[in-house]
């Protein structure tokens, strides 16, 4: 499904500029029988609306998984121990994505894991997107030695494999949520940091931001204005590449025992700790890796999307 | 040159540029192992410009056109000599004086384009000026921005556009009214139509020339297009290599030029009349790259008049007997020995 209607949106700017070419009175015969369905679907490819509801589905838990969820994720019971799923010749409806080695129920567990990755890879990528930028922006704007210091600092960011960075930092300061969350926050901030230098530097030399400073803008009008609209999509569309990264990246540390600690759950942690009855009980570590392989691909579509949809001049 | 006398403030210049030159410091050919070497754009450039007035400034690419503009500007620093505008220095650039000073200065682009922002609708960047400098209420500011479009010859109905959906000579108008609602007094045109059709190029001069009219304003105009210079120009200097070759009157100066990279200029103006038309003068060889400036004038490797003087003395941009300044030893019979044998 997601191949066929993929490339929906690129068929469909084919037809545009196809359109686009023809003499006026073609493009009316042509639009007229149309429906307004087609419209729509042209407008919200089907893929679009998919990963659209699968991340508002995704928040809604996050945001109300108290209600949904039927147990805590900390409760026990150990007399039902490694129940299957009720589609998996399980019998127990109480649990409906069946229980853990411990009697908890996956479920319940699944849906705290959701709102806890959610939460890390939001925030870590916002902090990484904001650190980013602005330490580009910084290096385009003083240039000389603070863009001499931004480049080397991205330059060994990108050299250092994160994960060493990370094993470091949660080896020497311990490991606690708002630590864990930074560090998701440091991961990854070069792109924007050379993204937002390469276009702001570009965009200062010659064009709107230098025919702006010209009439005498002051600085922060310049860059808030002019250049981070301009750069806006840009770095949107980098930030939904990254988000399902920070996801995978949480995801890995929590694996490895380094990211989120018991009781707390992630999306990471349930599949790292399901690993050992993956011949058992394969449904503890399945739930987690669906949602986390339908939401990066859902996030990914949407972020695709959205660079278009920003684009005034493709409107 | 000379110190200007002092002037009672009325008759002063709009701008006076003295001695004005700009180095950059480069790498020959070489990439990182290259020689550091030194280029100088411009060196030792001197005019004044009044209210309503306009000076042409032409010249091939890279002979310092729109570093002179940047530098009358402010947006460079110059490393020798003085801009004067209205009997103040320009001050360095980003301060809080060179951004108050964007009141009275403004510029147009030769790529109105680049010079805009997509994103944002060009009503909202014609009055985008009067909010930086926080002139007037905001409530007025869009009747004004209206007012410019209107002076520009665009209707109301331009406001909400965005620039992708404007013809080039439409964004040009909409680069001018951007400049002129903060009331400049002198107004840099870098190239302003050479990015134009033909037929919106003759629009575009109109337009300059009746905004010309009705704000006294000053035009520096960079321009390689000799008829358009003559048509529009009070007065026209020749650059070449980073120094003025020729300035003066733009009738005495393009219909009998002196000196003789202006001559060549001029011989490839393109002219219908079989029976007017002149022989065309072709220089030899490009123009010298300007980190190699040669000795003496710099125009003599590719001068067809130059004589043994040429090669060690640089010529003083001096007045002829019918007043125009001319850098030339030959035009000025100063010469001396014959013409040197060709090379």
């Amino acid at each position: 499904m997601a191949i066929t209607t993929g490339s929906g949106p690129s068929a469909g700017e084919d037809a545009t500029t196809r359109e686009r070419n023809l003499p006026p009175g073609e493009i009316v015969e042509k639009r007229a029988p149309r429906g307004r369905t087609a419209r729509f679907f042209e407008a919200w490819p089907p893929s679009v609306l998919l990963a659209l509801g699968w991340i508002l589905a995704m928040l809604f838990i996050a945001a109300f998984v108290e209600i949904l969820a039927a147990y805590s994720y900390t409760a026990m019971d150990l007399r039902a121990r490694l129940t299957p799923p009720v589609f998996w010749g399980g019998t127990d409806v109480r649990h409906l994505l069946g229980t853990d080695e411990l009697g908890r129920d996956v479920l319940s567990r699944l849906l705290y894991s959701i709102r806890m990755s959610l939460l890390i890879a939001f925030f870590g990528t916002l902090i990484a997107a904001t650190l980013g930028t602005f330490l580009g922006i910084l290096a385009a704007h003083f240039r000389g030695w603070v863009e001499d210091v931004v480049l080397m600092a991205i330059d060994f960011q990108a050299s250092m494999p994160f994960l060493i960075i990370a094993l470091a930092v949660l080896a020497f300061f311990g490991n606690s949520l708002i630590l864990f969350i930074c560090l998701m926050g440091f991961h990854g901030w070069e792109r924007y940091a050379r993204i937002s230098r390469g276009l702001a530097i570009s965009a200062n030399e010659q064009g709107y931001a230098g025919a702006v400073r010209q009439l005498g803008a002051p600085a922060w009008r310049i860059y808030g204005r002019h250049i981070l609209p301009n750069i806006a999509s840009t770095l949107i569309v980098s930030m939904t590449l990254a988000f399902p990264e920070t996801i995978l990246l949480e995801s890995g540390l929590s694996f490895l025992g380094l990211g989120v600690q018991p009781p707390l759950t992630s999306l990471g942690n349930m599949v790292g700790y399901g690993r050992e009855y993956i011949t058992r009980a394969p449904w503890i570590m399945l739930a987690p890796s669906v949602i986390i392989i339908l939401t990066t691909l859902s996030i990914s579509i949407v972020g695709d999307w959205l660079r278009d949809r920003l684009d005034p001049t493709l409107k | 040159m000379t110190d200007t006398p002092i002037v009672p403030p009325a008759d002063r210049p709009l701008l006076q540029v003295r001695d004005l030159a700009r180095a950059f410091h480069v790498r020959r050919a070489g990439g990182f192992f290259g020689r550091p070497a030194t280029l100088h754009a411009v060196d030792g450039v001197s005019f004044d410009l009044r209210r309503g007035r306009t000076l042409g400034i032409v010249g091939e690419s890279g002979c310092g056109k729109t570093t002179t503009a940047r530098l009358v500007l402010g947006v460079l620093t110059p490393t020798g000599g003085r801009v004067e505008f209205e009997g103040e220095a320009v001050p360095a650039p980003g301060t809080a004086a060179w951004r108050a000073l964007r009141r009275r200065m403004q510029m147009v682009y030769q790529d109105p384009l680049g010079a805009l922002d997509r994103r944002i609708p060009v009503g909202q960047q014609v009055m985008e000026p009067l909010a930086i400098h926080g002139i007037g209420a905001r409530a007025e500011w869009r009747s004004r921005a209206l007012e410019l479009l209107d002076a520009v010859g665009l209707g109301a109905t331009f406001f909400a556009r965005y620039p992708h959906e404007l013809s080039g000579g439409q964004r040009q108008r909409i680069v001018l009214a951007r400049a002129l609602i903060l009331e400049p007094s002198l107004l840099v045109c870098d190239e302003p139509i050479s990015a134009l059709d033909v037929s919106i190029q003759a629009q575009v001069i109109n337009l300059l020339l009746d905004l010309q009219a009705r704000f006294d304003l000053g035009f520096l105009f960079i321009s390689h297009d000799l008829k358009v210079v003559r048509q529009i120009c009070h007065e026209v200097a020749v650059m070449y290599l980073g120094r003025i070759v020729e300035q003066g009157d733009p009738d005495q100066l393009l219909v009998e030029p002196a000196h003789p990279y202006t001559q060549a200029l001029v011989s490839a103006i393109p002219i219908a009349a079989a029976a007017r038309r002149r022989p065309r003068l072709i220089l030899k060889g490009d123009p010298p790259n300007p980190v190699d400036r040669p000795a003496g004038c710099s125009f003599h490797p590719r001068c067809p008049a130059a004589t043994a003087r040429c090669l060690v003395d640089i010529p003083a941009l001096k007045p002829l007997p019918d007043g125009r300044l001319v850098a030339c030893h030959v035009a000025h019979g100063e010469a001396g020995a014959r013409p040197r044998a060709a090379a």
